[in-house]
């Protein structure tokens, strides 16, 4: 659906991802666990998560539900469906086709 | 489910945006309580709107989405100006609503398969030829016998099947106090098998039904009739009802939707045809021939050898018609058969109304069209209130398609809406119609289903109406350029030279619905007010039955008991009431010469009956009660005049020729006033009335019984019918054997004639009314916004001095013009129509000037009606106001 060097499918490698690790989580949360695991290095733009996450639900990859947390504010926790598993493994081995290319491409050159 | 949810999501788009908006703002909170600056998270988000923009346009259907905004958009739109929103949505109900009950009408009637297997396979057999007025014609009655071997010779091509016209038919289960009528028709009995039709209940019948002359009393019931009747009784098999002297036994119950051939008439009862009195005799033509055609064979070859068997079938017959030249006998055969698809049946309705419906099609469409430019000129005039509008949604990047369908949008408000109401009227509309097509006692019944067929052509016409009058405003206001738009200075006169070409054109619509009503209202006034030459006031006619013949003294008793019951002014006995159908014609031969070629026309009356019927006695004596057929006769003017120069006929005689050779001697005794015989279209006839009292043909001096007759009752009472129930009562106390099958008023049996003709002038006349009213409508609204637009050039003109008369002129002269030119291309159009609808009228000339004037005169008055209001509101434009606003 998206070409694999977009930044929109890195995202959304990152997303499912992360989503394939810990189920539930709401669009902050996912944000941060990016931020965190990768050192501060990837930082997603935070705008452009949320119509990310939305697609993604459009598309079957994820599901979503409100919850009411415990302060009483309502949250929109994501997990990822049986669809979005296949679109990940989808996702990663194109991520790992593409990084091994560029990598080829630097040594050789 | 994606795609459901997506559309779901465009009709609950607030509650999106809401949770969009919600999540983003969860996301802030939980930003906050990490510890960020609320301020720096906000703006590391982005815009929440558009941010919301994006998220929303993934998660329903785009496109859905923006028509669900044009919805509610061009919704308020309508609502803005409730009142003219609800004139155009009711006008142009009115005509959608018409048009698909014409449609109903006319596919019911003429279009529509019958239900059998291969409709398309089904050709009618007629005759072509000139009849007496000189007019192409087809007949369609054939003889059994000429039907056998018409038959035999067309075997393995074609199969024919004999359907019998239907006719009202008094039968009775069990006591014969208990008469009803039924439709009933005679038919082939393969004729089932044929159409591939299954019973509801026992059998239907078979070419075994079919043999013998009488021997086959069988008789399958309609599905509707057992419906109706005997609310879908299963014990009806086996039951025995008596027709006649035959008693006929049920035995089986035909399909559901099969109603009989016959559009306009629901068949009762079945019975085979060996069953009718016709069956064997050459001279009676009393049924229709369907022939199906079997795949591949070609018609012409059918056609030219089914002639050619009928054609000397006739000319064996023809051998005993006496006293003929060979030239009257030639053009009595020279007939030539044609055959015509019948996949929809075949009936006098269908022969009768085709033109009327398409005409009345026409003229709703007309009527349509009407208010579609109204509609059209409305939304022009709305578009250029609203040119700023667009031009503002151009400039912030609206695409012209996005226009059109805002201004389509709207248009497919007003036409589904009109539509919706349009259902409704067609629905309530078609069945009344179908009922004014027949006088009450022998209603016409249309089956009238409302299936895919007319919901389509509904469908197709609302689309199609929406196009017409929403998409020229829909391009126009599209085309919009911004920049001189905004500045408030476009070209008006453009806008107006759309409207006024709609303008003319609705006033030549109008004027040629207004012009084809007056000729259907000036046809039935003539129809109504032609002289019958008998007086119609207080009659009633009883039809009178016997199962067996009675002696003429139990006839003669019943007149005498009739005559002395109260209330009762004169009583006669006739063997059918005039002008009810009913026609008997022979050739005449005066003093042993041969027949001139003209066919006279015969009834049976008794003594007093000319007086009865208040028809001038114009020489000799009336009928004595010893007078008898054959014998002595009455003669009307138009046969003294054919027969004997114009010469008194009294004491002369002549002789009626019968096709077998035999004939029957007369003596005029009197002569009488001339009068209606058959029909009020037809000119008079030259008629000769004989005795109802008759003498058996075999032994001359016994007097023969008759099973049927007529009796004629004037009443003394202003309401004849009053006296309906006592007389049905009375006849039978006369004399048992006696009962009354029917009773009518004459009146009733002389307007039956003008059916049709009552039926179009109503029908014309109301949508006239509409179409004048429309176009006045239209007027009034073009004159007004054209003054409107116009306020500045009429103040600055008052400044300077301009007249009332001056002004009024200026603002009407273009749109006038318009109607003017409108009236003489309605002019064009109504001269160029009118040999379509001849057939239709009775001796009202289209080219006479009263016809014309009468459209012309009632367009001029609305268009002066109509423009009052806008011309005065023009003179009275405040010049200082208007320009001090400027």
């Amino acid at each position: 659906m998206n070409k694999a060097d977009s930044l929109q499918g890195s995202l959304d490698l990152l997303v499912l991802k992360i989503l394939s690790r810990r189920s539930r989580l709401h669009g902050y949360a996912i944000m941060s666990a990016i931020q965190d695991i990768s050192e501060e290095v990837l930082r997603t733009e935070e705008g452009s998560l949320y119509p990310a996450l939305h697609r993604m639900e459009e598309a079957g990859w994820v599901r979503a539900e409100w919850i009411i947390k415990d302060n009483g504010r309502r949250a929109r926790l994501y997990q990822l469906t049986a669809a979005g598993r296949k679109q990940l493994v989808t996702e990663e081995s194109r991520w790992h086709a593409v990084t091994a290319a560029v990598n080829r491409v630097l040594r050789m050159a | 489910m994606s795609l459901w949810s997506r559309i779901a999501n465009v009709f609950r788009a607030d509650r999106l945006s809401r949770e969009i908006d919600e999540e983003l703002q969860s996301h802030l909170a939980e930003a906050a309580e990490q510890g960020r600056d609320p301020a720096e998270a906000r703006r590391a988000l982005g815009s929440a709107l558009r941010l919301r923009e994006e998220s929303r346009d993934v998660r329903l259907i785009v496109w859905l989405d923006s028509l669900r905004a044009d919805a509610v958009f061009g919704w308020r739109q309508l609502m803005k100006n409730k009142l003219v929103s609800a004139a155009a949505i009711l006008s142009l109900a009115l005509g959608i609503g018409a048009c698909t009950s014409a449609f109903r009408l006319i596919d019911a009637l003429l279009f529509r398969p019958l239900p059998v297997t291969h409709p398309e396979q089904l050709y009618e057999l007629a005759r072509t030829g000139i009849d007496p007025e000189g007019r192409i014609g087809t007949f369609d009655g054939w003889a059994y016998p000429d039907f056998q071997q018409m038959r035999a010779a067309a075997r393995g091509e074609a199969e024919l099947i004999a359907i019998s016209y239907s006719q009202q038919t008094d039968i009775t289960y069990g006591s014969d106090q208990y008469m009803e009528k039924v439709y009933l028709q005679y038919v082939s009995g393969w004729m089932f098998s044929s159409f591939g039709l299954r019973p509801t209940l026992g059998r239907l019948l078979s070419e075994s039904d079919d043999l013998k002359p009488r021997a086959h009393p069988y008789a399958v019931l309609s599905y509707d009739y057992w419906k109706r009747r005997f609310g879908e009784d299963p014990k009806v098999i086996g039951r025995t009802f008596r027709m006649g002297n035959d008693l006929y036994e049920v035995v089986g119950v035909g399909p559901k939707r099969f109603t009989g051939t016959e559009p306009g008439t629901i068949i009762d009862i079945f019975v085979p045809t060996m069953m009718h009195p016709g069956a064997v005799r050459p001279d009676w033509t009393w049924m229709r021939t369907l022939a199906r055609v079997n795949p591949g064979v070609p018609l012409e070859l059918l056609r030219a050898r089914l002639d050619a068997t009928s054609r000397a079938f006739e000319e064996d017959r023809a051998k005993g018609f006496l006293g003929m030249t060979k030239k009257e006998i030639n053009e009595i055969l020279n007939h030539p058969l044609i055959m015509e698809p019948a996949a929809s049946g075949a009936s006098d309705m269908q022969s009768d109304y085709r033109t009327s419906l398409a005409a009345l099609g026409v003229l709703v469409a007309l009527v349509l069209l009407i208010a579609c430019a109204n509609v059209a000129n409305l939304m022009t005039a709305q578009a250029a209130a609203r040119a700023r509008e667009m031009a503002l949604r151009v400039s912030i990047g609206a695409g012209r398609w996005r226009l059109v369908r805002l201004v389509l949008v709207e248009s497919a408000w007003l036409a589904f809406l009109a539509a919706a109401l349009g259902g409704l009227f067609a629905w309530w509309s078609a069945p009344v119609v179908v009922g004014m097509i027949n006088p009450p006692d022998d209603p016409a019944r249309l089956v009238l289903p409302a299936d895919w067929r007319v919901v389509g052509f509904g469908l197709a016409l609302t689309v199609g109406v929406m196009l017409l009058f929403g998409l020229a405003p829909a391009l126009r206001a599209s085309a919009v350029q911004p920049v001189s738009a905004l500045k408030g200075g476009q070209d008006p006169h453009s806008r107006r030279r759309l409207m006024h070409a709609l303008i003319a054109v609705q006033t030549a619509f109008c004027f040629l619905v207004l012009f084809v009503a007056g000729l259907f209202v000036a046809t039935f006034q003539r129809l109504s007010n032609r002289p019958t030459g008998f007086s119609a006031d207080r009659l009633l006619t009883l039809d009178t039955v016997a199962r067996r013949p009675q002696a003429q003294v139990y006839w003669n008793q019943t007149l005498q008991h009739l005559r002395e019951l109260p209330g009762v002014e004169s009583v006669a006995l006739a063997n059918s009431p005039l002008m009810a159908g009913w026609s008997w014609n022979n050739s005449v031969s005066v003093a042993g010469a041969p027949p001139n070629g003209v066919l006279s026309y015969f009834m049976s009356v008794s003594p007093g009956w000319v007086e009865t019927m208040k028809i001038p006695l114009i020489a000799g004596r009336d009928f004595r009660p010893s007078d008898t057929y054959p014998g002595m006769a009455l003669v009307n003017q138009t046969f003294a005049k054919k027969y004997f120069n114009g010469d008194n006929p009294v004491g002369k005689s002549f002789d009626m020729l019968f096709y077998n050779g035999k004939s029957a001697h007369f003596e005029v005794v009197g002569l009488v006033g001339d009068v209606c015989y058959r029909d009020v279209h037809e000119a008079i006839l030259p008629q000769a009335y004989y005795p109802f009292q008759s003498r058996d043909s075999k032994n001359a001096l016994e007097l023969k019984g008759q099973d049927q007759g007529t009796f004629i009752v004037r009443t003394a009472g202003a309401n004849p019918l009053a006296m309906a129930s006592i007389l049905r009562r009375e006849v039978p106390r006369a004399w048992p054997e006696f009962r009354v099958s029917n009773i009518r008023t004459q009146i009733e049996i002389d307007q039956s004639h003008t059916v049709r003709e009552r039926l179009l002038a109503r029908l014309a006349f109301f949508f006239g009314v509409v179409a004048l009213l429309l176009a006045g409508v239209g007027l009034y609204g073009v004159l007004d916004y054209s003054v409107l637009q116009r306020r500045r050039e009429v103040a600055i003109r008052m400044a300077l001095g301009a007249r009332a008369g001056h002004i009024a002129r200026r603002v009407t002269a273009d749109v006038y013009s318009m109607v003017v030119a409108g009236a003489l291309a309605g002019l064009a159009l109504g001269f160029a129509s009118v040999r379509y609808i001849e057939s239709l009228l009775y001796q009202v000339r289209p080219t006479d000037p009263r016809m014309l004037a009468l459209p012309a005169l009632t367009i001029l008055a609305a268009a002066l009606v109509a423009g009052l209001p806008p011309v005065i509101r023009a003179v009275r434009i405040d010049p200082a106001a208007i320009l001090r606003a400027e």
